[in-house]
């Protein structure tokens, strides 16, 4: 039972998963102010 | 409220609380805690499972509340806030579910089983993505806000189902441990990576409602070629049509 592969298998997909979806909210963040901009110039 | 969630920064300083607690909590836990007798080091998972739950808690929370003031005040503040809540409560229960099914492989011999716990949890997380889904195929801002905000209201009522099902049913999942039964070094690294993912789910949540506040405005200034979130998902609910 006292496996580390499911440990480091369980943080790693947590921070695979966390990571994905702050690259892509950050990227949608920065498209979305870009649109606001180029809409109020 | 609303003048703090409008600052745009509140964000980046939750998430630069939630950075060095994340890595003391990471530390604490996987380091400095010891391993568990029975279960040994894979119980060190907990301290990414357990708190992702409660970020879940914090999302779906976030979504509930803001739907009931949406739906009582019709401002668009609050309906905002409920798709942020929403998103970053999908984003933390599929993480709790999938460290829950790495933790059960050696702990239960099984990945995944229909225990009412885990079968509750699954349903959970269906609604919200549903709550999404809905958002991105109505396309009158104030209908699509009314209809999610009654999803999210229906759905939030499984999450004392979720909680008390390891209470209500006989269940393969343990119940809620008392920290009195815990090892002090446990309950600290526990509660720190808790903290974490609040703050990190705090700062999402910020982020995700800016987010919102602008796909709102560019929508409602009438630019159809631009429709923020849902050309973000790679549907265009403009195709097909003709203007002008």
């Amino acid at each position: 039972m006292d496996d580390l592969r499911f440990v480091i298998a369980a943080y790693a997909a947590a921070g695979v998963i966390l990571a994905a979806y702050v690259w892509q909210l950050a990227r949608r963040l920065r498209e979305a102010r870009a649109r606001a901009l180029s809409s109020s110039s | 409220m609303n003048r703090l969630a409008n600052r745009p920064a509140l964000g980046p300083i939750l998430g630069g609380l939630a950075l060095p607690t994340l890595l003391i909590g990471l530390y604490l836990g996987l380091v400095w805690a010891p391993a568990d007798s029975q279960m040994g080091n894979v119980q060190r998972i907990m301290y990414v499972h357990f708190p992702s739950w409660i970020a879940t808690a914090v999302g779906y929370l976030t979504a509930f509340v803001a739907s009931v003031v949406y739906l009582v005040r019709r401002r668009p503040f609050w309906d905002h806030a409920a798709v942020a809540g929403a998103e970053i409560g999908v984003v933390f229960n599929i993480i709790g579910l999938v460290s829950g099914a790495i933790w059960g492989r050696p702990t239960w011999g099984v990945w995944w089983t229909w225990d009412p716990r885990l079968t509750s949890t699954a349903i959970l997380l269906t609604i919200f993505v549903g709550y999404l889904l809905l958002r991105s195929f109505i396309e009158d801002p104030d209908t699509r806000a009314r209809a999610s905000a009654v999803v999210a209201i229906v759905g939030f009522v499984n999450m004392p189902i979720v909680y008390f099902s390891v209470r209500w049913w006989r269940t393969l999942h343990q119940v809620q441990s008392s920290p009195a039964t815990v090892d002090p070094r446990m309950v600290l690294a526990l509660r720190v990576m808790m903290v974490a993912a609040v703050l990190i789910a705090g700062s999402l949540i910020a982020s995700r409602y800016e987010l919102a506040r602008l796909d709102d405005a560019d929508e409602r200034s009438g630019a159809p070629e631009r429709s923020g979130s849902r050309r973000a998902m790679g549907i265009d609910p403009y195709e097909g049509a003709t203007y002008g």
